[in-house]
């Protein structure tokens, strides 16, 4: 009820010293600490009342409880960190897996060089340490310079 | 018969893909986060524009003749640095082991700095970022109150990211977010370095193009900034009086010095995996001078954004003193606007000189803003990140920071193992059968393993240790004695007819006065110099205490005995590896002179090797 409201050393910047009194009883003046309980618990509704916000309605003595940041449950960070993980652990499973497989076929092209070379049915020629069959397989240009001069060159 | 062309391994060595691969890893290396967060402040505190002539000099006169030495060492010798200077001289292997022990010393501590950098990271694809508000105390009344004294900013980066102790003999504990980055980092630079240069050969277009691109973009972004012209200005208006002081030559030297990232070993790694005859010098002249471009290129979006943050600091006092006024003599609003904030403050001085003395203003000057001057990780974590949160879209920026960062460490660490993996690979004590992928995992772990001391609370001192120790002195000594070495006992007559072989052309006289007198002279003073101002200064460190009663004014705290001790470890353990094996071979060949049955060492020559 605004008449329990008493105003005093009203100033010019709007501010005011005020009680709240208790009706009930005979005219004494609400303690402080009820009135500040009172007033931490509905600031939001006081505030509205005045259309202000906690930064342009200040009540002295009072400290606002601030508000915490929203917070979602799994920290962004973690979700972030995941999956970077995941893409690296991948490319080195990936990079490690074409490893071995690449020297399990050198491996088996090795043996079956060598089966070759003891049942001794195939003398595999070798070039440069490649035997000259993969030499013809692989992207090799016949040089058909050399390849004609061959003619010209007297057989030993 | 015509052999094909694609056969990649002719003596079993790998090869690069092209030229311009080799190219780009060299300059990945060279261009790290030094050439970021280190010269633009050089450049700032030694007088602006006027520092580019020490530097200039420097670079011709000790970085590029040592640059084109290490390049041609490895081209021509076609072994990681021990093997290779074990073959110009058993005498000299040590030099090829102090720099083996330095990358090794260097990758610990060089990936833990990309663990801050991932950290950041990951954290800036949240709204608002991290850094920019405080988080609140137990009883919800207020901010936290670190953060409240400090700044935000600060708060983040000693409380959230490191932890940090108050002292360094305080280890603290170990941070779990860091060592799952830290784990994260490690995982990454064994992903890139699996088969050696096969691997990272393909990782450098990404890390060594991408920070290009992102300067690019901050750098249109930046000058569109207001503010950002004082911060230039700031930046290279020369003062030409700052050359007479001799500290600024010495940075100019040892900064060059360390921006080439020369002997870490890891340029001769990367130059062996060339094909002998390749020109070699081009290659040094063009790697030094887009390092340097790259340094002042890099100058100009950082110094855009400080202005932009100073000029934004000054407005916000300014702001700050016309509200006070406001509200003390019940002005109208806007009536003071920064504009004639100084012409109002005249006139109410005049009048009213108690009430604005009773107001304790705060004098708002904009040179004191730009004179904050900072470097290292202060710059990049502290600095830059608020100016990040000023600009809108501040996680865009922020992520595309953090990227530029990481890709331009991690090119630098991908040098770093290349010198610690290649002369491993070559000794004769890593048998044949144990798989590349093996070794590099290996490593990565022991590094990974060994690192984690710098995730506990202390983690940062022991860095800015390393930093200061392990990745200074010893580099000047290996590359005095390389430089003597190669000029005095392979004798510069024989190098000059290799370099001739392999490029084509005999060495001009430019390289011959350096490579023999010039430059063993300019890195003897350098040395000297750096060890004298080391001596002089009394080891002390900045520590972050909050219950300092300067807070948050960093304390000043003296290093006990005991890391001292380990200081000078760190500076001597690499240099001392030089007498040590030379000292180790002249007891080997007294004993086997008693013997009389010695052949004596072949002479060795770059044809030889390569016919």
């Amino acid at each position: 009820r605004i008449s329990n409201v008493l105003l005093c050393n009203v100033t010019d910047r709007v501010s005011f010293w005020f009680v709240v009194t208790d009706s009930s009883k005979n005219v004494t003046t609400v303690p402080e600490s009820e009135v500040e309980a009172a007033i931490r618990m509905n600031r939001n509704r006081i505030n509205s009342a005045f259309l202000l916000s906690d930064k342009t309605l200040q009540f002295l003595k009072i400290t606002s409880t601030l508000s915490p940041p929203a917070e979602p449950s799994t920290p962004v960070w973690l979700i972030v960190f995941g999956v970077v993980l995941c893409l690296i652990v991948a490319g080195i499973i990936f990079l490690i897996v074409a490893g071995i497989q690449q020297r399990k076929k050198k491996s088996k092209e090795s043996t079956e060089r060598e089966n070759l070379e003891e049942k001794g049915e195939v003398t595999v020629t070798v070039e440069n340490g490649i035997p000259c069959e993969t030499l013809d397989l692989k992207a090799g240009h016949i040089n058909g310079v050399f390849a004609a001069d061959d003619e010209r060159f007297t057989s030993l | 018969l015509s052999v094909p062309s694609e056969i990649p391994k002719e003596d079993g060595r790998p090869k690069w893909d092209n030229k311009f691969q080799y190219i780009l890893s060299c300059i990945g290396f060279a261009v790290g986060l030094g050439n970021v967060w280190r010269f633009p402040y050089l450049c700032q505190i030694h007088g602006g524009g006027a520092f580019l002539i020490p530097y200039f000099i420097a670079l011709v006169f000790e970085g590029i003749p040592l640059l084109h030495l290490e390049l041609a060492l490895g081209q021509c010798l076609r072994k990681g640095s021990i093997g290779a200077w074990n073959t110009i001289s058993p005498y000299l292997g040590g030099i090829g082991v102090a720099s083996w022990m330095v990358s090794v010393l260097v990758s610990l501590y060089y990936n833990t700095v990309l663990t801050w950098v991932m950290w950041y990271f990951i954290n800036s694809f949240q709204e608002p970022l991290p850094w920019s508000v405080c988080p609140l105390n137990e009883n919800r009344t207020g901010l936290n109150e670190e953060c409240y004294e400090s700044t935000a900013v600060n708060y983040f980066w000693y409380r959230k990211t490191l932890n940090i102790t108050p002292d360094v003999t305080e280890s603290g504990t170990l941070q779990w977010w860091l060592i799952l980055c830290l784990a994260t980092c490690w995982a990454i630079v064994y992903l890139c370095t699996i088969r050696g240069i096969e691997t990272t050969g393909k990782a450098i277009y990404v890390t060594a193009i991408c920070p290009y691109l992102v300067l690019t973009i901050f750098l249109i972004h930046g000058l569109t900034l207001p503010g950002a012209t004082e911060g230039l200005a700031y930046l290279f208006t020369p003062n030409l009086s700052t050359l007479k002081n001799p500290r600024v030559w010495l940075d100019a030297a040892t900064q060059i010095f360390f921006s080439l990232s020369l002997s870490f070993g890891g340029l001769i790694a990367f130059s062996s995996y060339n094909s002998p005859k390749n020109d070699c010098e081009k290659d040094a002249v063009t790697v030094a001078i887009v390092n340097s471009v790259t340094s002042l290129y890099a100058s100009i979006p950082v110094f855009s954004v400080l202005g932009f943050k100073a000029t934004t600091g000054y407005w916000d006092c300014l702001d700050r003193n016309i509200i006070n006024i406001i509200n003390e003599f019940d002005l109208p609003e806007e009536s003071i606007m920064r504009q004639n904030y100084t012409a109002w403050i005249r006139f109410l001085n005049s009048s009213h000189p108690k009430k604005i003395a009773g107001l304790k203003l705060k004098s708002c000057d904009l040179q004191e803003f730009l004179d904050q001057s900072v470097s290292g990780t202060g710059l990049a974590f502290i600095v830059f990140t608020q100016a990040i949160i000023l600009m809108p879209g501040a996680q865009a920026w922020a992520i595309l920071f953090f990227i530029m960062l990481f890709c331009l460490g991690l090119s630098s660490m991908f040098g770093n193992i290349e010198g610690v993996f290649t002369p491993l690979l070559e000794l004769r004590i890593i048998s044949k059968s144990i798989p590349k992928e093996l070794l590099s995992g290996i490593i990565c772990l022991i590094c990974f393993l060994i690192a984690l001391c710098f995730t506990l609370g202390s983690g940062s001192y022991w860095i800015d240790i390393f930093d200061s120790y392990a990745g200074s002195l010893p580099l000047l000594v290996i590359a005095f004695f390389e430089v003597i070495g190669v000029a005095y006992v392979y004798k510069i007559k024989r190098f000059s007819k290799d370099v001739k072989w392999m490029t084509g052309r005999k060495p001009n006289l430019y390289w011959q006065i350096t490579w023999r007198f010039i430059s063993p002279l300019l890195l003897l003073i350098v040395f000297v110099a750096f060890v004298t101002l080391q001596i002089q200064k009394p080891s002390s460190y900045a520590a972050w205490n909050p219950k300092y009663e300067d807070f948050p004014m960093k304390e000043k705290k003296v290093y006990p005995p005991w890391v001292l001790a380990i200081c000078v470890l760190l500076a001597v353990l690499p240099c001392v590896f030089v007498p040590l094996v030379a000292l180790f071979h002249l007891i080997k060949r007294m004993r086997r002179n008693k013997d009389s049955s010695f052949a004596p060492p072949e002479v060795f020559s770059c044809q030889g090797a390569n016919s």
